[in-house]
């Protein structure tokens, strides 16, 4: 049966003060130094991500550091905080690796519980060191175990050394680009999550022409690449499940602020374009679109908010929670984001104007980290709801 | 600001004193009332303490654990609702005095004279007309979809006071004695077979000039008001459990009845059930909003999504249950005592819950509302602006 969410327990799902300032001050700087003309020529460029600004953004104010406990040099807020800061990243399209890094592989370090993995934190939290998950990033939480990497045999000295050798692929990662380290799953004996140092050899990224180069996919390859194990059994396997729930929770956070951009976006413009001598937003055809998108927008946020709530406290709803903000905020993203380019007519359609990095943004945040349909299948058991 | 603790004090010290087994249960509310332990965010004198809202789930709490007598919440809501804020805001000290009481306890129940034939979304255009005539007003006209016509002891009416003003200036807002000679009430009714709702007729129904609410052309912004709280009622509803609307008697259905399970419902289903639990979590945040001090215009949101989600949920209800749904359980024209779309079949919410995008501002108008006063899209041209209400065309 389903968990009775009695009205009593319910999370406090408003900002705090201190959720609030963070997200502001991000969005200041944002403002600042991440402006659509810029973002929009950087995904022509060699450089997709914008190191400067995640240094900005990860060491200056933080970011990096939210889930990471204070006895590991990290801010030990959660997932609020790093909700709200999805939001502000959301709504500029910035290109940081802050999901995949600061989110992502800091979960999956986080529950990996090792003294390997512990280690790694401090640095991580400090900003001087980016990681990422060596999974699609279309993974979907409560799928499989990754098998796509395996063990193979180990070289002379290894055994010593504690090193095990990694071999295979991984399609379409979401911000190893910037990473230094990989954190990739791999199947053998024993099953584990292993540390792997771009810097060692073996391991190699080829960049791939992405849908949204906001943030840039690439193809992982590994060839005899040395890795040390973090976590092995099923503690590996918990630690890749935080790191996808940890994703999809936060990158519905991220889908709220987008499509809240989106709509901003499109109700100045529809304030001054003009047709027929009228600003083209007093129609009604067009207001009445406007107003869906804003409900949707609201509740996008209520959805969002109760599954970071929900992940902060360890809430048993989080399965639940996750798997709701994912389904419905992706599709929120996606549609406010063609609402945006649909409404603004012909310059909405051009690659000089900002509408497109959202649209795309949109729809590969919707498949990121689970399709819609892929979080309703997992309601279906968390819920009791069972297919034919 | 007092505290929780304060407030649980006073319910305490106040059960004390009173004895809920002692009393009847309208000598106790009463009681309550005057002990500022009605609606704690009124004023004090007025069944309040000027407390924080949040605190009212504090005081409700106290009395249900002490099993004293409450007020049913399905009894007098537009009174309690829509009547006592507006009198609250815009009454007379006289008025307050006279009002408040009855309707937190159920004893008046009050009725929305607004809606007419003529006026459904461009309320201010209506055309019951309210003429001065020595202490008393005069009212003569047509109203409809009055919930509680019947059972009411006053009505909040809307009336046009001066014709030859633009339709907005030329109302006022009355206090209605459903009492008084001239009102007559017949059921309205509706395509469900039964009757929730009534058309009330007024002709020349005498109003003394100490029932007007507001000043006279103000009625108006006193409307505004009203329909302002409505929405802000919506707003401080709290989420009952999950799945504890429209979506359960589906999810119950799927659940017991594996033999309506058919794969290309399921998706559709989960959709729903999606939706659903959204819309209670932004209901909730709503309620949090509101217990903050912060109410937001969330609430024109909520009763959009509840309207829409209704209708898509029983029209999926209705497939998922195939030839059940043709079967209706009763068409005899009756009078409920309260709308619920539970204990009755599929069909029966189905059609009711077509009303949902209909009743209390049309989705398409709270669309207009959420288009103009939230995201400030600019007004339509009006071709009514600016013209005597007489002179517009009808």
């Amino acid at each position: 049966m389903t968990a009775p969410a009695r009205a009593e327990d319910f999370p406090d799902l408003l900002y705090s003060d201190a959720e609030r300032a963070l997200a502001d001050s991000l969005r200041s700087l944002l403002a600042d130094r991440c402006a659509a003309a810029e973002v929009l020529a950087r995904t022509e460029s060699a450089q997709t991500y914008d190191d400067a600004l995640w240094q900005a953004v990860a060491a200056d104010l933080g970011l990096a550091g939210l889930l990471i406990p204070e006895r590991d040099g990290g801010a030990g807020v959660g997932y609020r905080e790093a909700a709200a800061a999805a939001e502000a990243l959301g709504a500029f399209v910035a290109p940081v690796p802050y999901l995949g890094s600061a989110v992502v592989a800091t979960a999956a370090l986080l529950a990996a519980g090792s003294a390997e993995a512990a280690r790694l934190l401090p640095k991580l939290a400090g900003g001087s060191l980016t990681v990422a998950l060596a999974v699609p990033v279309a993974t979907a939480p409560r799928s499989g175990f990754p098998g796509s990497v395996r063990l193979c045999g180990p070289r002379p000295g290894d055994a010593a050394a504690g090193t095990s050798r990694l071999r295979g692929e991984v399609r379409g990662v979401a911000d190893a680009l910037p990473a230094s380290l990989l954190l990739v799953p791999a199947d053998g004996v024993p099953q584990g999550l292993y540390l792997v140092d771009m810097a060692a050899g073996g391991a190699a990224k080829a960049p791939v022409t992405s849908l949204d180069m906001t943030r840039q996919l690439c193809d992982l390859s590994f060839d005899d690449a040395p890795g040390t194990l973090l976590a092995s059994g099923d503690a590996a396997t918990r630690a890749v499940q935080a790191a996808l729930a940890a994703g999809a929770a936060v990158l519905a956070a991220e889908q709220v602020g987008l499509a809240e951009r989106c709509l901003d976006m499109t109700v100045a413009y529809l304030k001054e374009r003009k047709q027929f001598a009228r600003p083209v937003g007093s129609f009604q055809a067009l207001k009445h679109r406007l107003a869906d998108v804003w409900v949707e927008v609201a509740q996008a946020r209520a959805a969002s908010r109760y599954a970071a709530a929900c992940l902060t406290s360890g809430d048993r709803d989080a399965p639940v929670a996750v798997a709701l903000a994912k389904a419905y905020c992706s599709q929120v993203a996606v549609h406010a984001a063609q609402e945006c380019v649909q409404l603004h007519g012909g310059i909405g359609f051009t690659w000089e104007h900002p509408a497109h990095l959202y649209l795309k943004r949109a729809k590969a945040d919707s498949i990121a980290f689970g399709t819609p349909d892929a979080h309703r299948a997992a309601l279906a058991s968390l819920v009791d709801l069972p297919a034919p | 600001m007092l505290k929780p603790d304060e407030v649980r004090e006073r319910v305490r010290a106040f059960l004390a004193e009173h004895d809920p087994a002692a009393a009847s249960r309208e000598e106790f509310l009463s009681a309550r009332f005057d002990a500022g332990l009605a609606w704690v965010h009124y004023p004090e004198g007025l069944g309040g303490l000027g407390a924080s809202r949040a605190l009212q789930a504090v005081v409700d709490a106290e009395f249900d654990a002490a099993g004293a007598p409450g007020i049913d919440t399905n009894v007098n809501p537009i009174g309690r609702g829509m009547a006592a804020p507006t009198i609250l805001a815009y009454g007379s000290d006289e008025q307050q005095r006279r009002w408040l009481r009855g309707i937190w306890t159920g004893e008046e129940i009050w009725c929305q004279l607004f809606s007419e034939p003529g006026a459904g979304s461009d309320l201010a255009g209506l055309a019951t007309r309210a003429a001065r005539d020595g202490e008393d007003w005069v009212a003569s006209g047509q109203k409809v979809w009055t919930s509680q016509a019947h059972l009411a002891r006053w009505g909040l009416l809307l009336a046009r006071t001066d014709p030859d003003v633009e339709k907005h200036q030329g109302l006022t807002y009355f206090a209605c004695d459903m009492t008084a000679p001239g009102v007559e009430v017949r059921p309205l009714r509706q395509l469900t077979g039964e009757a929730e709702f009534n058309e009330v007729f007024l002709t020349d129904v005498r109003i003394p000039d100490r029932d007007r609410i507001g000043p006279v052309g103000e009625g108006w912004t006193v409307a505004n008001a009203t329909l302002m709280s409505e929405r802000v009622n919506i707003a401080a509803a709290r989420s009952g459990p999950r799945e504890s609307g429209m979506i359960g008697p589906v999810a119950a259905a799927w659940r017991s009845r594996p033999e309506l399970r058919r794969p290309a419902l399921h998706d559709r289903l989960l959709a729903l059930w999606t939706e659903a639990e959204v819309a209670r979590l932004g209901g909730e945040m709503l309620r949090q909003q509101l217990a903050a001090g912060k109410p937001g215009p969330e609430g024109s949101a909520a009763k959009l999504v509840f309207a829409r989600l209704n209708q898509e949920i029983s029209g999926f209800e209705m497939e998922l249950v195939g030839g059940d749904g043709l079967r209706y359980d009763d068409w005899a024209m009756r009078r409920p005592e309260r709308s619920s779309f539970f204990g009755r079949g599929p069909g029966y919410r189905y059609l009711r819950a077509r009303g949902n995008s209909i009743e209390g501002g049309t989705s398409e108008i709270l669309r207009n509302i959420i288009a103009d006063r939230v995201l400030g899209l600019p007004r339509e041209p009006r071709p009514d602006k600016d013209v005597p209400w007489k002179d517009l065309p009808r």
